[in-house]
């Protein structure tokens, strides 16, 4: 799960100019960094759940929810277990 | 008690946050008209100060222009100061259309409504012409106001990294179900002053069926060869479905904003848009104003063309005096400090030269981007320009940035 949900955040969010610049791993704060802002948050919570099968609540998708690969990880096993 | 000592001490806690954040933003008052050379006070109580104005939007320099002031006080003395109510009830005049149909001749669209602003326009078009079946795509660097009227709209939303044309291209494949695609973007991004490839744009929206909405408020009036913006300047006028745009900047500098573009569009947003509903009509002066002001820059392009040899002029001589710009073809033109600190302390320090600039940095732009926004003018001259290109090396000197690339700067004053 750690690898896919980095991958898509390296394609998805990070410009090829700076993909060298920034070091991404579990717990690279993404939100707060700036990598990933609250308006363009909504994809990676689609791809979440297409990918996993699961809903994610609104309230649930909170930018402390989504700062770090780790708490995205610990937001979606949460679901994937119901 | 109507105001709670919880509500009140929440309010503190917060704005003493922001100031301990260093964001809090203070106003510096004004003693003359709009203009490329201001009077400004501050900080507050000391002595206004004559200083070059390097960070208006008002790029053709009709703010205080003698003919447009003119049209407003006709606007005034023949039609009155507001209209007391909304467009459909009784707040329509004669100069309202009058300004629609002047606006959809010069920005080559099929029809055009006014808006209070152009955060209203963008505030109330997407709710008015999507639903729930459709989809937005929308270049991540968008202005504020459209992000909140997306917000304010059922239609899924997605985005694209900015600018890249590839990423756009994978999201409309990724669309194909919905009813409705509309790739949505700035024409000119205010803060990197980078125009958006409208031309591309226009190839990917014909090869996926989709519909394109361009904010053009930092590039109507001047962008291309007569100044109708940046889809004159890609050569695509006549393809943009939703063009917005304000008359706060260029266009008179007052306020106001529109919607033009598709016919049916326009005319849903008369009958659904809320910030058109709710909201008063534009005053007859300013109607009035932007009307004069459209008929200025209909007849003659000197105005966007001195805008034109000014900015070929500082995009120029500033990188050439040591200092790192961001590439564009617009006259915002960001010198980039990278720092949030030395954004502050080198735009306080040109103040005191005579240049008011201000520095932005994160979360207005990204982090570790933090720079200092020049906006040119038609009012400024290669003198005034000189002088001010001076004071920043002086500046810049005395930081001991002149020279350095993006890694010099942050390797002696971080990130």
């Amino acid at each position: 799960m750690r690898d896919t949900i980095l991958e898509y955040i390296k394609n998805e969010y990070i410009d090829e100019d700076e993909a060298d610049e920034i070091v991404l791993d579990e717990n690279t704060p993404l939100i707060s960094s700036g990598i990933v802002d609250s308006f363009s948050m909504v994809s990676l919570k689609r791809f979440l759940e297409k990918k996993y099968g699961i809903s994610i609540p609104d309230d649930q998708a909170t930018p402390e929810a989504f700062n770090t690969v780790a708490s995205i990880m610990a937001l979606v096993s949460k679901y994937v277990k119901k | 008690m109507a105001y709670p000592s919880v509500a009140q001490e929440a309010y503190q806690a917060e704005l003493n946050a922001i100031r301990e954040k260093g964001i809090y933003k203070e106003e510096r008052y004004i003693h003359s008209p709009q203009a490329a050379s201001i009077s400004v006070e501050f900080p507050p109580g000391q002595a206004p100060r004559r200083v070059v104005n390097l960070c208006s939007n008002n790029y053709l320099g009709l703010s205080s222009h003698p003919e447009v002031v003119a049209a407003a006080h006709r606007g005034l003395d023949e039609r009155g100061y507001g209209m007391s109510s909304v467009r459909f009830i009784c707040g329509t005049q004669d100069l309202h259309r009058q300004l629609e149909h002047a606006l959809t001749g010069f920005l080559g669209t099929e029809d055009t409504i006014l808006f209070p602003s152009c955060m209203d326009a963008n505030g109330g078009v997407f709710e008015a012409v999507l639903s729930d079946q459709d989809v937005m795509i929308a270049d991540r660097l968008v202005h504020a106001s459209i992000v909140d009227g997306m917000r304010l709209c059922k239609a899924m939303q997605d985005t694209y990294k900015h600018a890249d044309m590839k990423h756009l291209e994978q999201k409309l494949q990724d669309h194909q179900d919905k009813r409705i695609r509309l790739i949505v973007t700035d024409g000119v991004f205010s803060m990197d002053g980078d125009l958006a490839p409208l031309d591309e744009i226009v190839a990917l929206a014909e090869k996926y069926h989709a519909m394109v909405f361009v904010d053009d408020s930092h590039g109507s009036g001047f962008m291309g060869r007569t100044g109708r913006g940046v889809h004159e300047h890609f050569n695509v006028m006549g393809k943009i479905d939703i063009l917005t745009t304000t008359l706060g900047k260029a266009l008179g500098g007052a306020s106001g904003g529109c919607v033009s573009g598709r016919k049916e569009i326009v005319e849903l947003c008369r009958q659904k848009a809320r910030p058109y509903l709710f909201s008063n009509a534009v005053p007859p002066p300013i109607a009035a104003a932007a009307i004069k002001v459209l008929e200025i820059l209909s007849h003659s392009t000197e105005r966007r063309d001195r805008l034109e040899e000014n900015q070929k002029f500082w995009r120029q001589a500033v990188p050439e005096a040591g200092f790192v710009i961001k590439e564009g073809a617009s006259p915002i033109v960001p010198i980039m400090l990278f720092n949030a600190k030395l954004s502050q302390d080198i735009a306080r320090d040109l103040f005191q030269e005579g240049v008011y600039v201000i520095g932005f940095f994160f979360p207005v732009v990204a982090a570790g981007q933090a720079r200092i926004r020049t906006q040119m003018s038609a009012d400024h001259d290669i003198p005034m320009l000189k002088d001010a290109l001076q004071a920043f090396k002086k500046v810049g000197a005395k930081y001991g940035i002149l020279g350095l690339d993006k890694k010099g700067i942050i390797e002696k004053y971080g990130m």
